[in-house]
């Protein structure tokens, strides 16, 4: 854990943005998703865009490159949905470990190309652990609201597979991203503390919840403070906020998250709210404007883009992050 | 944590954190199947609904954390708190706070601990089992993310004395802290709280051992807190309520001031302290402090006096039930609360003529007020799925009579197919739309949440349906939408389609789902609306309201997409070949009655006051509206009226006393366009030659509309033919900021804000003014014109004066070259920023082109190429245009 705090004591460190929407860009179809190797699989492969780590490794390093050309300081693995629950649509339960270790190993490997060009400045790969498609905390079906769709052992399974692999392939960091359901993300530390538990490890948790509308809640009803209350249970590297919300609309939330926590803090907003089509169309300077005002409050220590954000963004945000100083976390407990 | 310290943080749906300053904290307990006869039949008994209830009172009643058992021999204790739990958590009036998992089966506990989201009490662990079975549970608990009651109680038993007490509470402490690692904030000890006045001599010092005993664990356990089950001390008064409620609040009284900060109360059985009377009071303090040796008696003789003489208060939760038929109705379903419904709108049905009237009229009421709550973000999305519960509930009770109303022969309407589309769990109001066709007798065919689309497909020629609904919240789920549409083209289908969901929009609708398909697809977003256009689809004869359909999103489609943002651009060559292109031989080229530069150094005002536009003023203060109708406006007319009062007011004196000066330079030259977008000015005066230059519009148009730049307004160079364009600055502004400093030293923020908004509005009415003299007389191609204010305001006349920074022009650098050209700063002071802004800021400049053809227009965004252009033009580096020009790029 020492190397990236040391970092955090010096800088804010600049996550990088997102993966599909530059992915968008490649156009790949069917064929490309499945490659040769899962030509003749039984279900449509087209969206699963974790697989692309092994079909289109190529495609995947370049990104990371480009991210990391853009100045980001951490990378996260292309495994927003490498659990064998999210897998499930695609029968591909069983190459959970294989997507995960891969996609680690590729992180791993462009992330050391620029750490021997410029060992003055690390870099790091942060595992992706996505929230999966179900949700523990909340009934899929309004007329039977006890049940679930989903255990929480069910989840700490899948997750520890996870997690396994993602060690296994390299990775610096675990990132636990995207939760809109606390419940799970409490299953995915679960899961993580029993790794570290039985290998004797000590790895660096990050965890980054989402603020889903203008209730200011997650999408399982807790409020910031309830969030982090929750998750605080063990020791984070940071607490954050990413996905669903701009900048903009993030800023009140990552102020009250800030304010409460002695985690360094971390925020990766989407470019802006979507348009009628589903589209992003914040510019980075608009973003980088947004920024700023988050680096003057003093908000963050780690910084980057989700849904809608580029190399550009990117660029933008590494480009402004270096006139501030690092949020001032407060006294250990 | 900064705010927290080493406090104890609870969590339900929001925080709970327990400071020295926090009064008390309640543990409701009547979710306790050990302790609520009634909440254990229920439990039996399935009637889960009820026994929420039994919740929601608790946590209306000022509960903040409920515990919840359901230790019963009859009961598989695992399955009841699972699902027990499972329910409060979609109920976020419940959920809100913390939950505390009370048993005394591990099994039991872990069942719980895997289905609270929030951060949990566990009622409890002890050392009972020994150590290691003891730290085995804290480290699990420590993992799951909860906090931990222990009990004083070890491998010897329970601790029934004040040493007992400290010695079992001080190893556990030291076990959970040194080799768990567990916070000891979270720690909250339960030193017993055992019944007094028992009639036996070893039960007197119960009250004042637990007394003590917590004295000892706050003092001398750091952070640690103290709980306990306070409706055991008078367990031997069951069946005189008066007696237990004063000796729970006088037992409370004292353990707090001891240092107990949460117990298990029942609020509704708890006395007010400074309330208990003082003879009772006197006799119950003698049994919890052990004040004499005849106090158990004494007590007894006295509680036969004051025995069932108070009977509990129907809470006063229930006001809400008092009040007129609609608001109940309204009250439940905002509130999520079934136990009432059916009551309700039975009341509701007798009151009606038919009852689908009911639904029609209160339900759809109470719906919208929820509706508005979720939009306004003051509901989250579980509290909007109970009220569709309890919507279905209501609607379920009214099914029946709906149905006898109904012709028996008559069969469905059609068949519709719902569902929510893969990748996406929202359901809500795919749901509400299915209670509300259900109502209106429509079959409903749910296939649920995340369907994939051959599912749909195969459902839909399976049962053969007459429309197909889908829905979705998440943006990815348009996608899917779009999807499938595709594919039902593909199978060669032609069955409706109803889009709807949040993040769904008749714009995607009709430009990305709507071409893909011969069906006919419509946008629904309200489920009130469903039914019409469902009643529609389905009619007859529908040809003519299918044409419609397609015809209204056909053009809807076409407007959108000329200002929609995701345009097709052209490149510059071919914006410029799509040039206006105005017939200059044909064309009425007017000279300027005076060519060359003119300066006003004091000009008056008050000549001003009647172009004055004032609807920007009130815009300005956050009153929106059109002037002067703001002023009877229902919500903002008394203030807009008053803040019209107070401008005039000092509008007055500001141009009586001339305290603002306005100054205006301007210029008549002759100048062509040259190289399409460039527009060359000459001045005779001086030698050299100015060049503006103008930016291209391009943005894919239709035929025959010409992608724009003001170089077009002008004659260009090849035509021989002598054009002429205008230039100015005025100024409102000189004496603003010195006012408002004056207001500001004496705290008028009011009047300091006033002058500045007023001189933006002298500054843009001496525009229009000027503006008006050059037609009418400095240029004069307009001699006649004769218009009123409101005709100005309009803009109902010949020619146009664009200013730099704007839409038709938003290069601020042109400014450079208007302030060189009219030498602004030397003639009339006014300077420009580095960032091109205009000071004093009460000042407005700008071109007049006055050819009749010439427009306001929007520049809207440029492409890479107009980029690399202009930069050429201008002489400056890319990457300085792209600053300058950055919010017009396309992507």
């Amino acid at each position: 854990m020492k190397q990236i705090e040391e970092e955090l004591n010096k800088r804010i460190l600049v996550l990088d943005g997102a993966m599909g929407t530059m992915l968008q860009q490649y156009q790949f179809e069917e064929a490309d998703f499945r490659g040769e190797r899962f030509a003749d699989f039984p279900v449509a492969l087209k969206g699963n865009n974790d697989l692309l780590s092994l079909t289109q490794p190529e495609a995947i390093k370049e990104i990371h490159r480009k991210y990391l050309e853009a100045g980001a300081d951490i990378i996260e693995t292309n495994t927003f949905s490498g659990t064998s629950i999210a897998m499930a649509d695609y029968r591909m339960e069983n190459l959970v470990y294989e997507l995960n270790f891969e996609s680690a190993k590729l992180a791993r490997e462009v992330v050391d190309e620029f750490n021997v060009k410029t060992p003055e400045k690390l870099r790091f790969v942060a595992g992706s652990i996505g929230p999966t498609n179900r949700t523990a905390s909340l009934s899929p079906d309004v007329n039977r609201p006890e049940f679930r769709a989903v255990t929480f052992s069910e989840l700490k399974t899948a997750y520890k597979e996870q997690v396994e692999a993602l060690l296994d392939g390299g990775v610096n960091i675990l990132l636990v991203e995207t939760i809109f359901d606390t419940l799970n993300a409490k299953a995915a530390l679960f899961a993580i503390e029993e790794v570290k538990e039985a290998r004797h490890l000590e790895i660096p948790v990050m965890v980054s919840g989402t603020i889903t509308d203008a209730s200011g809640r997650t999408l399982s009803g807790q409020t910031v403070e309830a969030f982090l209350i929750s998750v605080s249970h063990i020791p984070l590297l940071s607490v954050g906020f990413n996905c669903a919300l701009g900048a903009e609309q993030l800023r009140p939330y990552m102020k009250r998250l800030a304010r409460d926590t002695q985690f360094y803090t971390s925020a990766h907003p989407n470019a802006g709210l979507p348009n009628a089509f589903g589209a992003y169309d914040q510019s980075p300077e608009e973003m980088q404007y947004l920024i700023e005002e988050y680096l003057k409050e003093g908000l963050v220590n780690i910084i980057g883009g989700c849904c809608g954000t580029n190399p550009e963004h990117i660029k933008a945000i590494a480009d402004v992050v270096k006139k501030y100083e690092p949020r001032q976390n407060g006294v250990v407990i | 944590m900064n705010r927290r310290g080493k406090y104890l943080t609870l969590s339900g749906l929001e925080p709970l954190i327990v400071t020295p300053e926090s009064n008390f904290i309640n543990v409701g307990e009547r979710t306790n199947v050990t302790g609520s006869r009634k909440f254990l039949r229920l439990i039996k008994e399935e009637r889960f609904e009820e026994a929420l209830e039994i919740a929601r009172d608790q946590v209306e009643g000022g509960a903040q954390i409920i515990d919840v058992n359901m230790d019963e021999g009859m009961l598989d204790g695992v399955e009841a708190m699972t699902t027990f739990l499972n329910l409060i958590a979609s109920e976020p009036d419940i959920a809100r706070v913390p939950v505390m998992i009370d048993s005394s089966k591990w099994e039991i506990i872990e069942a719980g601990l895997q289905v609270v989201q929030g951060k949990c009490v566990v009622n409890s662990i002890s050392l009972k089992e020994g150590e290691e079975e003891f730290i085995r549970q804290a480290k699990l608990i420590k993992r799951y993310g909860a906090a931990v009651i222990v009990m004083a109680f070890d491998e010897k038993g329970q601790a029934d004395t004040y040493e007992r007490r400290i010695e079992i509470c001080k190893r556990s402490y030291d076990v959970l802290a040194n080799t768990v690692g567990f916070s000891a904030q979270d720690i909250i000890f339960d030193p017993n709280i055992f019944p007094v006045a028992t009639g036996m001599e070893e039960h007197r010092k119960n009250a004042v051992d637990f007394f003590r005993a917590t004295k000892w664990i706050r003092e001398n356990l750091a952070h640690a807190n103290v709980s306990g089950g306070v409706s055991n001390v008078s367990f031997s008064f069951r069946g005189n309520n008066a007696v237990r409620e004063a000796m729970h609040s006088a037992f409370l009284y004292h353990a707090i001031q001891n240092g107990m900060n949460m117990g298990i109360v029942n609020p509704t059985m708890l006395e007010v302290y400074d309330d208990i009377p003082k003879d009772l009071l006197e006799h119950v303090e003698d049994v919890l402090l052990d004040r004499r040796d005849d106090a158990t008696e004494r007590l007894l003789d006295f509680a036969e006096k004051v025995k069932g003489n108070k009977k509990e208060s129907d809470n006063g939760i229930q006001q809400w039930r008092t009040q007129d038929l609609q608001e109940r109705i309204t009250h439940a379903l905002v509130k999520g609360i079934d136990a009432f419904i059916i009551e309700d709108v039975k009341e509701a049905r007798l009151a009606v003529n038919r009852p689908i009237e009911v639904i029609e009229g209160h339900l759809m009421k109470g719906m919208n007020v929820v509706g508005d709550l979720f939009g306004s973000g003051k509901m989250f999305l579980p509290q909007v799925v109970k009220s569709a519960r309890v919507m279905k509930k209501a609607v379920a009770y009214l099914q029946p009579f709906i149905e006898e109303e109904k012709d028996q022969n008559t069969k469905a309407s059609g068949k519709i197919l719902m569902a929510t589309v893969k990748g996406d769990v929202h359901d809500i109001g795919k749901n509400i739309v299915s209670v509300v066709l259900g109502c209106n007798n429509y079959e409903i065919v749910d296939l649920g949440v995340m369907v994939p689309p051959e599912k749909i497909i195969e459902a839909a020629q399976k049962e053969q349906v007459d429309v197909i609904g889908l829905s979705g919240l998440i943006t990815p789920s348009l996608d899917e939408m779009v999807y499938l549409s595709k594919e039902l083209e593909r199978k060669n289908l032609e069955i409706p389609l109803l889009i709807g969901g949040a993040t769904t929009s008749k714009a995607h609708t009709a430009v990305k789902i709507a071409p893909n398909y011969k069906g006919s697809v419509v946008h629904v977003n309200d489920a009130s609306r469903a039914v019409t256009v469902v009643g529609d689809l389905l009619q007859g004869n529908n040809a003519t309201y299918k044409q419609q359909i397609r015809d209204e999103y056909e053009t809807f489609r076409e407007k959108f997409l000329q200002r929609s943002k995701r345009k097709e651009y052209i490149s510059l060559d071919k914006a410029r070949n799509n040039k206006l292109k105005i017939d200059w031989p044909q064309s009425k080229i007017f000279k300027p009655n005076q060519l060359g530069i003119e300066v006003i150094t004091d000009f008056d005002l008050k000549q001003l006051e009647n172009y004055i536009d004032w609807t920007p003023f009130f815009r300005s203060w956050d009153l929106h509206g059109k002037f002067p109708e703001i002023l009877k406006d229902e919500v903002v007319g008394l203030q807009a009226s008053e803040l019209f009062e107070d401008a005039q007011q000092m509008l007055k004196t500001v141009l009586k006393d001339k305290k603002l000066v306005g100054k205006a330079v301007f210029g008549l030259f002759e100048a062509n366009s040259v190289n399409d977008d460039d527009i060359q000015v000459s001045v005779s005066s001086q030698s050299n030659e100015f060049t503006f230059l103008t930016l291209r519009q391009q943005l894919k148009k239709r035929a025959g509309v010409p992608n724009l730049a003001l170089a077009d307004f002008i004659a260009p160079k090849e035509t021989g033919l002598q054009d002429y364009i205008g230039c100015f600055c005025v100024t409102a502004g000189f004496g603003t900021a010195e006012l408002a400093k004056e207001f500001e030293a004496q705290n008028d923020d009011y009047s300091s804000i006033m002058i500045k908004a007023l001189a933006d509005r002298l500054a843009e009415a001496f525009a229009e003014y000027l503006h008006q003299k050059i037609r009418s007389d400095y240029w004069g191609y307009a001699a006649n014109e004769k218009l009123s204010n409101e005709e100005l305001i309009s803009e109902q006349y010949k020619g146009i004066r664009p200013a730099p920074g704007y839409p038709a022009c938003p290069d601020h650098l042109e400014k450079d070259t208007l302030w060189e050209l009219l030498q602004v700063e030397e003639n009339i002071g006014v300077t420009l920023t580095e960032s091109k802004a205009m000071w004093p800021a009460a000042s407005v400049s700008g071109y007049y082109f006055a050819n009749e053809k010439a427009r306001y227009f929007g520049l809207g965004k440029i492409g890479k190429d107009q980029l690399e252009a202009y930069a050429k033009r201008r002489n400056i580096s890319l990457e300085e245009a792209n600053k300058w020009l950055s919010s017009n790029l396309a992507d």
